[in-house]
């Protein structure tokens, strides 16, 4: 009973959303699903925040590995909760003067907004410029030419990345307009266009069919795995 | 001055200004003909469908235009509150020059509505009004014929999928092949045994409602089971909390399963953060510091997908991934060392279970593809006889396959 009803509903409103796909004048009732996500999720948000405090609370009161992020992290939760529900350094809203926490927590210049465009902003963005580094390193294992899969795939790597830059255009210019499909570019867009496509549209399929499976798994009831097996 | 002498000067005056004007402006706008409204297909009964013949003055080359654009003008009797008859309202739409079709979208079907079309040139200049003949109030229609070709599509896919298992019900044989990555997981949580080092779960960074983050959480009950049984840790740290909520109640039920329920560890399934690299940054984080000997990442990522995937690589774990984000899978390949590729995760609760009926679903899927790759060939040779033969009937053929059945 625990896993069944939320199984029923689950099943309910997913035939709701089939439905209505089809049918024009239920297309309301699937917003309203919708919505009625959106309000659980933010529900749900109370209790993560809670979780998340006492998660760090304990791993700091058990002073486990790494118990010091901890600490900055509880800080950080509070600080930010704090400085966002008392509106801190925001300014009365025009049309509401009298009354001081009328304007946009996010308002320029506001604790809350100076806190996200000076301290995670940048983080945010440290983390994203990581990337950089990791695509380096994972292309550089990727490419080694150990086989002959592996020689195809560098050789194609290689003229696709030559064939995005000028220098691929410079180092064929000598080729004949009739012959344009033999340059570095021309052979990059039909690498691009052809090959990668034919199998990108193979895996979309593949998806597709994935998802239409696995829903009709969970909307006739017969898939509980994702609430955790047994009844 | 007298009243004889200002209607003189009048007079001068308009002569004047006639004189002055473009003969083309002198003459009276042609208006548009055989304005007809009809009900707009396949909605919910609020809109109409208001289609006219261009005015003669219409011309696609004319310089200067004659005709600017055409004005619609929509007019109706709004009830009073108390029932009694209202005041005629009026509402006044603009479309292009050379347009025909003007659809209006927020009709009620509880109102009868009135339509005429007029073409504006240049200096505001109008024609007369032609009054649109047809339908007066739109239609609600509970099917969307625009959609029959996908509803077949779907019928038959669903319906290959439900006899499939039905067969395999029955004790039908099914063969399923190796996937390597599944095949890999008792292994990984075997290898993080034996270095006695914990399991990290990454059940991807989005909602419960996306249909990845099911298929992830799928996996996790084999994982959480298998990790049970060899009394090793799983951590899973996610970025939803509904999510979260969900992975408790999948490794709970799995190490109930796995005839050990006190393995189950709820500290380790926690809620992180919203945040898509403050999640990142907390995971990575993690990993160099527990060093987690088997890595799985099942559901949907993005950008943070190499992240990952690099850190745990650079701590030497074995890793195992699966997504459905195209994009995100050549990072996967690359810096693990078992990819589930698209359909591969969603097969994945089927293949773990083994039960012959989950099974049956895969053979469904194959018969889907079969579907497509017959609408493969046969909109391939429609295309390309279309292009060598051409005639009408191709085209009609052509047309009827990307709008009627692929939509």
């Amino acid at each position: 009973m625990k896993r069944f009803v939320p199984m029923l509903l689950a099943a309910i409103v997913g035939w709701v959303m089939v439905v209505a796909f089809f049918a024009p004048p239920l297309r309301s009732w699937q917003q309203t699903a919708e919505e009625w996500f959106q309000v659980i999720a933010a529900i749900s948000l109370l209790y993560g925040c809670s979780n998340l405090v006492l998660h760090h609370l304990k791993k700091v009161s058990d002073q486990e590995s790494g118990w010091g992020y901890s600490v900055v992290t509880i800080a950080a939760f509070l600080i930010t909760s704090v400085v966002g529900m008392l509106k801190l350094g925001v300014s009365p809203a025009e049309n509401a003067a009298r009354h001081p926490w009328s304007g946009a927590y996010m308002e320029e210049g506001s604790v809350f907004w100076w806190i996200y465009e000076y301290a995670m902003s940048p983080l945010v963005s440290t983390m994203f410029a990581l990337l950089a580094f990791y695509v380096a390193s994972a292309a550089f294992r990727a490419f080694r030419a150990k086989n002959t899969e592996a020689i195809v795939l560098l050789v194609t790597a290689f003229i696709v990345l030559l064939g995005r830059t000028y220098d691929g255009t410079v180092l064929t210019s000598f080729l004949p307009d009739w012959l344009s499909g033999l340059t570095i570019p021309g052979m990059t867009m039909t690498i691009m266009s052809v090959f990668n496509t034919a199998g990108q549209r193979a895996i979309m399929i593949g998806i597709a069919l994935g998802v239409a499976a696995t829903s009709l798994r969970i909307l006739l009831l017969q898939d509980r795995s994702y609430l955790g097996s047994g009844d | 001055m007298t009243i004889a002498g200002k209607g003189i000067g009048l007079a001068i005056g308009l002569l004047a200004c006639a004189w002055g004007l473009p003969a083309e402006a002198q003459e009276m706008l042609a208006p548009p003909s055989e304005v007809v409204v009809a009900d707009a297909p396949n909605d919910a009964g609020n809109g109409l469908r208001i289609t006219w013949q261009l005015s003669p003055d219409d011309v696609a080359d004319a310089d200067p235009r004659r005709v600017l654009k055409y004005e619609v003008i929509r007019r109706w009797t709004e009830p009073a509150a108390d029932g009694a008859e209202g005041e005629l309202q009026e509402r006044r739409s603009l479309t292009a020059f050379g347009e025909t079709v003007y659809l209006d979208p927020d009709c009620s079907t509880k109102q009868d509505y009135q339509y005429a079309v007029r073409a504006i040139g240049p200096g505001n200049s109008a024609s007369a009004e032609v009054v649109g003949s047809g339908a007066t109030r739109p239609v609600v229609n509970w099917f969307d014929f625009g959609r029959t070709g996908f509803l077949g599509i779907l019928l038959f896919v669903c319906g290959a999928v439900v006899v499939c298992t039905e067969l395999a019900r029955r004790g039908k044989p099914i063969y399923v092949r190796p996937i390597a990555g599944l095949q890999a997981l008792e292994e990984a949580v075997g290898r993080s045994t034996e270095m006695g080092r914990p399991v990290l779960f990454v059940p991807g960074i989005v909602d419960i409602n996306e249909i990845e983050t099911v298929a992830g959480l799928t996996v996790l009950s084999t994982v959480a089971r298998t990790a049970a049984e060899y009394d090793t840790q799983l951590e899973v740290p996610t970025s939803r909390t509904l999510v979260m909520t969900s992975a408790r109640e999948i490794a709970e039920a799995a190490a109930l399963a796995a005839g050990r329920p006190e393995a189950y560890a709820e500290d380790h399934i926690y809620y992180v953060t919203d945040e898509q690299f403050g999640y990142v940054a907390y995971v990575c984080g993690w990993m160099q510091r527990e060093k987690p000997a088997a890595c799985f990442y099942l559901g949907k990522f993005f950008a943070e997908s190499l992240l990952l995937a690099e850190t745990g690589n650079s701590i030497g774990a074995i890793q195992v991934a699966g997504t459905a984000e195209a994009s995100q899978m050549p990072f996967f390949v690359a810096a693990c060392d078992y990819t589930l590729i698209g359909e591969e995760l969603f097969a994945a609760s089927a293949y773990l279970s083994g039960e012959p009926h989950q099974l049956g679903i895969l053979r469904g899927q194959d018969l889907g593809k079969i579907l497509a790759a017959a609408l493969l060939l046969i909109g391939s040779g429609l295309v390309t006889a279309q292009a060598v033969v051409g005639g009408d009937g191709l085209t009609a053929a052509v047309e009827f396959l990307k709008r009627g059945i692929l939509g």
